[in-house]
C-alpha cells in the first residue's frame, strides 16, 4: 500500500521533473524565470534596506486586482484576462509606493508604520471590493481569491508564457542598469554627489519590484510574494558581499527554489505551490545560515578557537610577567589567579590545555611552571603583546582600525621598519622581549 | 578650581565625605576588561580606578572605545574578560548608585514624553518594579529640571527643545537618579557656549556634593579648566591621573598621535600653562 | 439601514477586538516595530495549526498557548536571524513570518482532513457570525467573540497598567533601562507574547490578515494626534473603537451606493482605519498636513511683512530728493517670495498701520519706521556679530543675517548690541534703539 503510493509520488514526480507534460513545462518555465528574476531584484532591494516594502506593495495590488476586473467586466470583457488583472495590480502597487513616500516625508511617523499603514489599508480596500465582486452575476470571484495565496496550477500556458517573457524582461533591466542599481544601493549620497540621477534610479528600482512582485501574485500569491524577493537575496548575502555574486547567486537561488517548490507540488497531491516554493528557499537560507561561509557553525567555531587562544595567551603572559616582576622561577597559583582576576575554574581549565600542550608544567605545592617551549611562546606573546601597545601608543590617530593582536607573528601585520623602530623606543634589541611600555601614569597598571 | 597641585588633590579626596557604605572601594575599578566585537578588539586589557569625588573624562580619538568603556562597565555590552567593581561591589547590586547618560543621538526625540516624563524616568530605579511614580519622586523629578534651568520646560514634548536643552534633560534625568557615581557619554557634544557653561556648573556641585562624575569629551581645550583627573584611552588606557600630571604635550602627542594641528596646539598651550602652574 | 440588536453585538465585539489589539500595537509603532504586528500574526497561523494537531481539539487555551509560544518564538528568531545572519530587521522579519505561514499553509492542506480551519475565516474573519455564537456570562448570554476579545482587551490593559513605567521606558531608551535592571528584552518579550495572544483572539473576528490593520493604524493615527505617551494611549483605544463602529455603519451604508448588498465587515474596518488616519494626517493639529501648511504660510508671511518694512526703511535711508518712492510692484519684486504672500504681506503692513499707500506709492508711517528700525538694526547688528565674531567675510554674512534678523528675541538683542560700534561691516549706520 505504502509502496504504490510512493511510486505514484515517484511517477509524478518524474512526469514533472522531465516535463513530460505541456503544460506542466510552461508551468515550470514561467515559474523559474519569476524565481530568477525575483531573485535578482530582491537583491538590490534588500541591500537598499527596504525589504518589507514589498510586502506593502504586494497587498496593495489586491484592489488594483478587484478595480481591474470590474472595469474589464463593465467594458464588456470576462475580466478574467490576466493581463488586465497584472496591470491593474501594478498600478495599485505603484499608487500604494507613492502613499508610502508621502507618509513617510510628510509625518513623523517612521519606516515601519508607513508600510504597516499602507499594506493593511490598502488590503482592506481589496478585501471590501472582493466582496463586491462575489455579489456580481459573472463575478466567479474564486478565481480573484486564488491571488491571495496563490495558485500555479491554475496558470495556463499563455498566462506562464507572458510571466515568462515579463521575468526575462526584468533580468534585462537589471543587466542594463547593473552599475546604477548597484551604486544607489551602497552610498546613496555617493551616487547623488557623482551625477547620477537617484530620483529616477529609485524609481526604476521601485518599478522593478512592483513588477516582480506583481508577477508573483499569481503563483506564491500575495502573502507571500515578498519571500521571492528577500529570501533568496539573504541567503547569496550570507555567502558573499560582491555585488555581482550576492546578484547571480540570488537570481540562481531565486530560480532554483521556484523550480523545486514548482515541481514539489506538481508531483505531491495537496501541496499548494506558492508555500511550497517559499520553503524551498527558506530550507536554501537556513542551510546556509548554519553551514555557510560566514555561517553559525563557522563563527562558532572560530570564535571559540579566539576565545581559548586569548586565554592561552593571557595565562602564559601573567605567568611571564609574574615571574618578570617577583623575580621567581616557578608561579604559585594563588599568584596567577589574583593576577587574571579569573575564577579558579577558569584558570584551572586553562591550566590544562596549556599543560596538555607542553608550555606549562605543574610543580608540587600549586605552582605552575613554563616548560621550555612555553618559555619560548610567553616570551613572543609578551614582545608582540608590548609591540602592539608601544605602536598603539605612537600611532594612535590610525591604529584602531589596525590593529590585530592575534595576529601571531606582529611581522605579519606591520612592517619590518615599524617594528625595530617600536624596538627601538622600548629599549628592545631585534627579537628579544622589550620591557613594558607601561611607564605614564600612576593608576594605569597594578 | 582645578586641582593642579597632586597633593592637594589627594588631600580633597580623603576628605570628599564619603559615607561608610563606599568606603569599601574605588567608585568604578575595572581590572583587566576586553571588549571584542567579533574578532576586532576595541577594548584592550583596561586597568582603571576611578578617584572618588571627582570629576573625571575619558579622552582619546575616535573609535578609541570611550563609549563602549562605558558600556562595558554598566554591563550594557558583553565583555570578552575583566572584572568590574563599584565601590566594591559587582555592578548589579549596584545599579542604584550609577546614574547614566547615554548619547543624545541614542533615543527618537519624537517620541510622545514630555521634559519631565524623561526627568521622571531616573526615578524609576528608586521606584522598582510595577509600582506607580509617586508625588514625591514626580517632585524629585522637578527639581532635577529645575536645577539644570528647565523648570519651565517641563510640559514641553522633547522635540521642541533645541540640542542643548535636550542635552540638560538628560542631565537632569541623571540628576534624578540620584547616584554616587554618574557615567556620561558625551554630554558636551554639540551644545553651544551657555550649555555648556551650564552642564559643567551642575557636575562641579555634584563634585562638592562628594559624588564621582565620569565624563566621556572630546574637546581638548577644555579639558583642564573642567576636569580634575583624565583617561587617555585609546583602545588600551595609555595615561590615567590628575590633570596636570597626565594631560601632558607628550601624553597627548601619544593619544592623538599628534597629527592634528590644533591638538599640537593646544597641548603646547597646555605645556605652557603647565610650566607656569609648577614654577 | 436598519439597525437592529445584532449590529449593536457586532458593533460591540469589533470595537472590543481593535482596542485589545490597539494597544499592544501602538507600542509596537513607537517601538518602531510596526512590522513585528504584521509578522507574529502570520506567524501565529503554524503554531495554531500544530497545537491543533497536537491536542486534536479546539480548545482555545491550547491554541492561546501554541500562540504565545509561536510569538515569543517569532522575536527570537527574527532577532536571532538579524545578529547571526547580519540580516537587516525588515528582511529578518520577512525571512521569518514568510516562512511560518508557509508552513501553517501546507500543514493546512496537508491535513485538511484533520484540521477543521477554513482558510475563508484565515481571511476574513467571521465577525458577521460572531453573533449567533452565544455563551453565557454571569448568567447573560452574549457572543463568545466579545467574550474572547474582551478578556483579551482586559488583560492587555492589565499588563499595561501593571508594566505602564516599563514599557514606556523600554521603548523610549533601552540602555539607560537595561543599566537601571529593567531588562528590557524581557518587557519586550512580554509585549511580543501579549502580541501574539491577542492576535489569536482577534483571529475570528477580523481574520489574520486583517488584524494587522487593528494592531498598527490606531497607534500611528494616535501619535498623529498627541504628544503624551498617556493620551496616546487613550486616543488609540477611542479610535480603535471608532473604527469598528464606522467600519460596521460603512459596511452596511457603503455598498448601497453602488447598488451591491454588502462587504466584508472586517475589510471595512481596516479600510475605515486607514480613513481616520488621513484624516489625522489632514487636520491634526500639530502634525496635520494643514496645520503644518498653514504654520509655514503664516511664517513667510511674517517674514515677509518685515522684509517689506525694512526695504522701505532702507531706501529712506539711502534715498536722495528726486528719487521716487517705491511702489507695490518693486516691492513684490524685491520680495522674492509667491504673488499672494507679497499681496497678503502688504496687505498685513498696511491694515496695521505700518505702510501707507496712496496713488501706488509706499509710505512708512512713524509706527512702522520704528518697527522697521528695529529690524534693520538687528540685521545689522547680526552682521557685526557673523563679521566681528565669527570672522566671516562681510559679503557672506548678508543672507545668514537675513534669516536669523526674523529669529532673534530680545535677550539675544541685548547681547548682541555689546558689539554695537555704531556701524556694519559694510560701513553703514547701525540705527539706534531708542530715539
Amino acid at each position: 500500500m505504502l509502496a504504490e503510493v510512493q511510486t505514484d509520488w515517484w511517477d509524478s514526480f518524474v512526469r514533472a521533473l522531465l516535463l513530460r507534460d505541456a503544460n506542466t513545462l510552461w508551468v515550470v518555465a514561467g515559474v523559474l524565470g519569476l524565481g530568477i528574476a525575483s531573485g535578482a531584484v530582491g537583491s538590490f532591494l534588500v541591500l537598499r534596506r527596504r525589504a518589507l516594502t514589498a510586502d506593502a506593495v504586494s497587498h496593495a495590488t489586491l484592489p488594483g486586482i478587484a478595480v481591474a476586473f470590474m472595469v474589464m467586466l463593465g467594458a464588456g470583457f470576462s475580466g478574467k484576462s490576466l493581463p488586465g488583472l497584472l496591470l491593474g495590480a501594478f498600478l495599485a502597487g505603484l499608487l500604494s509606493m507613492v502613499v508610502l513616500v508621502l507618509i513617510r516625508r510628510t509625518t513623523h511617523l517612521k519606516d515601519d508604520a508607513a508600510i504597516g499603514i499602507t499594506l493593511s489599508v490598502f488590503f482592506g480596500v481589496g478585501i471590501c471590493l472582493l466582496s463586491f465582486v462575489q455579489q456580481l452575476p459573472t463575478g466567479n470571484a474564486a478565481g480573484l481569491e486564488t491571488f491571495i495565496f496563490g495558485k500555479a496550477a491554475t496558470m495556463l500556458a499563455a498566462d506562464a508564457r507572458m510571466i515568462g517573457i515579463a521575468s526575462l524582461v526584468v533580468v534585462v533591466m537589471v543587466v542594463l542598469f547593473f552599475k546604477e542599481l548597484g551604486a544607489i544601493c551602497f552610498d546613496e549620497g555617493w551616487a547623488a554627489a557623482r551625477g547620477w540621477p537617484v530620483l529616477a534610479l529609485d524609481f526604476l528600482l521601485t518599478g522593478l519590484v512592483v513588477l516582480v512582485t506583481v508577477l508573483a501574485i499569481q503563483s506564491v500569491g500575495l502573502v507571500l510574494a515578498i519571500a521571492l524577493l528577500i529570501i533568496p537575496a539573504s541567503t547569496a548575502l550570507l555567502w558573499s558581499h560582491r555585488l555581482p555574486v550576492v546578484v547571480l547567486l540570488s537570481a540562481l537561488l531565486g530560480g532554483f527554489g521556484a523550480w523545486f517548490g514548482a515541481m514539489l507540488s506538481a508531483s505531491i497531491p495537496r501541496m499548494p505551490t506558492g508555500p511550497v516554493i517559499v520553503l524551498a528557499c527558506a530550507v536554501l537560507f537556513i542551510a546556509s545560515l548554519v553551514f555557510g561561509r560566514r555561517g553559525i557553525v563557522q563563527r562558532w567555531l572560530s570564535r571559540r578557537s579566539l576565545a581559548r587562544r586569548v586565554d592561552r595567551q593571557h595565562l602564559l603572559r601573567a605567568c611571564w610577567e609574574i615571574m618578570e616582576q617577583d623575580d621567581v622561577a616557578s608561579v604559585p597559583l594563588d599568584r596567577l589567579i589574583e593576577w587574571r582576576s579569573w575564577s579558579r575554574r577558569r584558570v584551572g581549565v586553562c591550566l590544562r590545555r596549556c599543560t596538555g600542550r607542553g608550555l606549562l608544567e605543574l610543580r608540587e605545592g600549586g605552582a605552575v611552571r613554563l616548560t621550555e617551549a612555553g618559555r619560548l611562546r610567553a616570551g613572543r606573546i609578551v614582545r608582540n603583546h608590548r609591540l602592539w601597545e608601544a605602536y598603539l601608543i605612537r600611532h594612535a590617530d590610525i591604529a584602531p582600525s589596525h590593529v590585530d593582536r592575534d595576529a601571531d607573528a606582529i611581522e605579519h601585520v606591520l612592517d619590518a621598519d615599524l617594528i625595530s623602530s617600536l624596538e627601538a623606543v622600548l629599549g628592545a634589541t631585534a627579537g628579544s622581549v622589550p620591557p613594558s611600555p607601561h611607564v605614564m601614569g600612576g593608576e594605569g597598571r597594578p | 578650581m582645578t586641582q593642579k597641585d597632586p597633593e592637594q588633590s589627594e588631600h580633597v579626596n580623603e576628605a570628599s565625605g564619603l559615607g561608610p557604605e563606599h568606603s569599601s572601594g574605588s567608585p568604578l575599578s575595572i581590572h583587566d576588561l576586553t571588549v571584542a566585537y567579533d574578532r576586532r578588539p576595541v577594548l584592550w586589557d583596561v586597568d582603571l580606578d576611578v578617584p572618588a569625588g571627582k570629576l573625571i573624562t575619558i579622552v582619546g580619538p575616535n573609535g578609541a572605545g570611550k563609549s563602549t568603556l562605558l558600556k562595558a562597565a554598566l554591563g550594557l555590552i558583553p565583555s570578552t574578560s575583566g572584572r568590574i567593581r563599584v565601590f566594591g561591589k559587582p555592578m548589579k547590586q549596584q545599579r542604584s548608585e550609577v546614574a547614566y547618560v547615554p548619547q543624545r543621538e541614542s533615543v527618537d526625540w519624537q517620541f510622545p514624553v514630555s521634559a519631565l516624563d524623561v526627568v521622571m524616568m531616573g526615578r524609576y530605579g528608586a521606584v522598582g518594579w510595577c509600582r506607580p511614580v509617586g508625588r514625591r519622586h514626580r517632585e524629585q523629578a522637578l527639581a532635577a529640571l529645575d536645577r539644570v534651568g528647565l523648570g519651565d520646560m517641563a510640559a514641553r514634548q522633547i522635540s521642541q527643545l533645541s540640542g542643548g536643552q535636550q542635552q540638560r534633560v538628560f542631565l537632569a534625568r541623571a540628576l534624578a537618579q540620584d547616584a554616587q557615581l554618574y557615567l556620561m557619554d558625551e554630554p558636551l557634544a554639540s551644545v553651544d557656549a551657555a550649555t555648556e557653561q551650564a552642564i559643567i556648573e551642575v557636575l562641579r556641585t555634584l563634585r562638592t556634593e562628594g559624588r564621582t562624575v565620569v565624563v566621556v569629551h572630546h574637546d581638548l581645550q577644555t579639558v583642564e579648566d573642567y576636569f580634575d583627573h583624565v583617561i587617555l584611552l585609546n583602545m588600551r588606557v595609555v595615561a590615567s591621573g590628575p590633570v596636570s600630571e597626565v594631560f601632558t604635550a607628550e601624553a597627548l602627542r601619544q593619544t592623538y598621535g599628534g597629527q592634528l594641528t590644533i591638538l599640537s596646539e593646544a597641548s603646547e598651550r597646555l605645556a605652557r600653562s603647565n610650566d607656569v602652574g609648577r614654577s | 439601514m436598519n439597525w437592529q440588536l445584532y449590529d449593536t453585538w457586532l458593533v460591540i465585539t469589533g470595537a472590543l477586538c481593535a482596542m485589545a489589539c490597539a494597544l499592544p500595537g501602538a507600542q509596537l509603532v513607537l517601538r518602531r516595530r510596526s512590522m513585528m504586528g504584521e509578522a507574529i500574526t502570520h506567524a501565529v497561523l503554524p503554531g495554531v495549526v500544530i497545537a491543533f494537531l497536537i491536542t486534536s481539539i479546539r480548545d482555545p487555551l491550547v491554541m492561546l498557548l501554541g500562540a504565545v509560544v509561536i510569538g515569543v518564538l517569532t522575536t527570537v528568531l527574527v532577532d536571532f536571524v538579524q545578529r547571526s545572519g547580519r540580516t537587516e530587521i525588515g528582511a529578518s522579519m520577512g525571512i521569518v513570518f514568510t516562512t511560518l505561514f508557509a508552513l501553517g499553509l501546507v500543514l493546512i492542506r496537508a491535513f485538511a482532513d484533520d484540521v477543521v480551519i477554513d482558510p475563508h475565516v484565515v481571511i476574513y474573519g467571521s465577525i458577521e457570525l460572531s453573533y449567533l455564537d452565544q455563551t453565557s456570562l454571569f448568567g447573560w448570554s452574549v457572543p463568545r467573540g466579545a467574550v474572547v476579545n474582551g478578556g483579551a482587551l482586559l488583560i492587555n490593559g492589565l499588563v499595561f497598567l501593571v508594566f505602564h513605567k516599563e514599557l514606556k521606558l523600554t521603548a523610549f531608551d533601552e540602555s539607560l533601562a537595561a543599566a537601571m535592571g529593567f531588562r528590557p528584552r524581557l518587557v519586550q518579550g512580554i509585549l511580543m507574547a501579549m502580541t501574539a495572544a491577542t492576535a489569536v483572539a482577534a483571529f475570528e473576528t477580523v481574520g489574520s490578515l486583517l488584524v494587522v490593520a487593528m494592531f498598527i493604524v490606531p497607534g500611528a493615527t494616535a501619535w498623529m494626534m498627541t504628544d503624551r505617551y498617556g493620551p496616546m494611549l487613550v486616543w488609540t483605544l477611542v479610535l480603535a473603537a471608532a473604527t469598528a463602529l464606522l467600519g460596521h455603519v460603512a459596511a452596511l451604508v457603503v455598498p448601497g451606493w453602488f447598488g451591491f448588498e454588502g462587504m466584508s465587515t472586517a475589510g471595512s474596518m481596516a479600510v475605515m482605519s486607514g480613513v481616520l488616519f488621513a484624516a489625522a494626517w489632514a487636520f491634526s493639529p500639530r502634525h496635520g498636513l494643514i496645520a503644518r501648511a498653514v504654520g509655514r504660510r503664516q511664517l513667510s508671511l511674517r517674514i515677509a511683512k518685515e522684509d517689506v518694512l525694512g526695504l522701505l526703511y532702507r531706501h529712506e535711508e539711502g534715498a536722495r530728493s528726486g528719487d521716487r518712492p517705491l511702489t507695490a510692484g518693486d516691492l513684490r519684486e524685491a520680495l522674492s517670495v509667491s504673488r499672494s504672500i507679497a499681496v497678503a504681506a502688504l496687505r498685513g503692513v498696511r491694515s496695521a498701520g505700518q505702510v501707507t499707500i496712496e496713488s501706488n506709492r509706499l509710505q512708512l508711517t512713524e509706527q512702522g519706521r520704528v518697527a522697521a528700525r528695529s529690524l534693520v538694526r538687528t540685521h545689522r547688528l547680526w552682521e557685526r556679530f557673523l563679521w566681528e565674531r565669527l570672522g566671516l567675510r562681510p559679503d557672506h554674512i548678508h543672507g545668514t543675517a537675513d534669516r536669523l534678523e526674523h529669529f532673534t528675541s530680545p535677550a539675544m538683542i541685548e547681547e548682541l548690541s555689546a558689539h554695537d560700534e555704531g556701524e556694519d561691516p559694510h560701513g553703514r549706520p547701525i540705527p539706534p534703539a531708542e530715539d
